[in-house]
């Protein structure tokens, strides 16, 4: 199918963007447009406007200081994946990255995007929830941040206001001495994840963040945790769904051997 | 009802074209109908297939997840531009037809884009990393043990070191390949 009409903004500075998102009713940001085209497409959504970024400079810069990273809205996950300095000082961003769909749609798709398009089978949404991080957000009014643990509402809702961009997101660096490691299983690799999990761990903590296995991005806090106790104690805070890939018990099974094997993952990482 | 149109360059295989389309024209129709440039092939239109891939600033994208107003200020390369200039084959189209890397050939398009894009990244892939290259890309006559035979062929083929006499590696690989024909 096709999109149905919209009116078409291209807006080249950032301040041109907010007052146009500002006088739309329903506008909708387009920057990879990798979720959001097929949404259009199959009229799922049919906004009135799209805002197009990618033409406004200064949106595409990668910050890597020693506090973490900082990712601006017009990152393509493969430019993010192949930056150098990324993985030394917070490895779970590219981990994750190497598993965000196929290299094609990377090369076009942005992270920050992917975060605010706030979709719980995603596995940036996840990262950044599980490492404390936050987004930036602009409008007319100003700019705030929002913390990750504030942003996700809902299936396909963040806290993002309709007339705010994110204009970056910010992963914090993993401390000395932690430990990450992320997997996931795929009916093909590439494809969204049956179930995935995240791991973090610091001395006696273990946190976990779960892909595809319940309506919002959700970290379960498993310190103290028996190894053998691992999943059960992750599936008393998911709700994993049926549908046509999986049934919820399939999903609650690979939940249960995921995450014994990515916290093992993750504490060999740290030592 | 009338629909805004807008006038727009777009620069494609080196040559630059206006076209006046509604916005919500997907880039991969824009290439179709618009510039009547149909080796460009529309298979799911929501990026799961990879049949539509083309390369914009010589990365492969799917066209059919991008809107052609997006496109202005890039460089796109259809499956049209990879011919060599003199009209041969270019050395992955060379390579699919050398491997029986087609069937219906449907995919093909999406295929011989996103190899040409990943052989420039990594000129010397292992079979593995072969094998990822077309993986975001479907092919349902499933004729992915060609398709990779093709890949590792077409490595050969572009690889300015490369003479008849195949180095280790690559006869490991392809052993039963076609000797290379040069023009």
């Amino acid at each position: 199918m096709k999109p149905a009409p919209f009116a078409y903004h291209r807006p080249t500075t950032l301040a041109e963007a907010l007052e146009t998102l500002a006088g739309e009713s329903y506008a909708k940001v387009l920057a990879g447009g990798q979720s959001l085209v097929p949404l259009l497409s199959m009229r799922i959504a049919a906004p009135h406007a799209l805002v197009d970024i990618n033409a406004i400079p200064g949106l595409d810069t990668i910050e890597v200081s020693e506090a973490g990273v900082r990712v601006g809205a017009l990152v393509r996950h493969a430019d993010l994946l192949a930056h150098p300095d990324v993985r030394r000082v917070q490895p779970l961003v590219p981990e994750a990255l190497a598993h965000v769909a196929h290299a094609t749609i990377r090369n076009r798709g942005t992270t920050v995007g992917s975060i605010v398009h706030a979709d719980a089978a995603a596995e940036m949404p996840v990262v950044l929830s599980l490492l404390g991080g936050s987004v930036e957000a602009a409008s007319t009014a100003g700019t705030r941040t929002i913390p990750a643990g504030d942003l996700f509402l809902g299936p396909l809702e963040s806290a993002l206001r309709p007339d705010e961009i994110a204009t970056s997101a910010f992963f914090p660096a993993l401390p000395a001495g932690a430990g990450v490691a992320f997997e996931e299983i795929s009916r093909r690799q590439g494809d969204y994840a049956l179930a995935g999990v995240a791991v973090v761990v610091h001395g006696e903590s273990v946190r976990a963040g779960f892909v595809s296995v319940s309506d919002v991005p959700t970290v379960v806090d498993l310190t103290g945790v028996p190894d053998d106790e691992l999943g059960e104690a992750a599936l008393a805070h998911l709700d994993p769904a049926e549908d046509i890939h999986a049934t919820a018990d399939y999903r609650a099974q690979l939940v249960r051997t995921l995450v014994r094997r990515v916290v093992t993952k993750a504490r060999e990482a740290a030592a | 009802m009338s629909e805004e149109l807008h006038r727009i360059r777009l620069s494609v295989n080196g040559v630059t074209r206006e076209v006046e389309l509604p916005a919500r024209r997907l880039l991969s129709d824009a290439l179709r109908h618009d510039l009547g440039l149909t080796g460009t092939h529309v298979g799911c239109e929501h990026g799961v297939c990879g049949a539509c891939t083309v390369l914009v600033d010589g990365r492969p994208v799917r066209a059919c997840l991008m809107f052609a107003v997006s496109a202005v200020d890039t460089e796109i390369t259809t499956v049209e531009g990879l011919t060599r200039e003199d009209g041969s084959l270019g050395p992955v189209q060379q390579a699919f037809a050398e491997c029986h890397g087609l069937q219906c050939g449907f995919c093909t398009p999406g295929f011989l884009t996103t190899v040409t894009a990943c052989l420039r990244e990594n000129p010397h892939p292992s079979h593995d990393e072969a094998r990822e290259m077309v993986a975001g890309n479907l092919c349902r006559c499933t004729g992915y043990q060609n398709i990779v035979k093709a890949v590792e062929r077409a490595a050969e083929l572009a690889d300015p070191q490369h003479d008849d006499q195949h180095d280790d590696q690559h006869d490991d690989q392809q052993s039963d390949a076609p000797v290379e024909v040069q023009p």
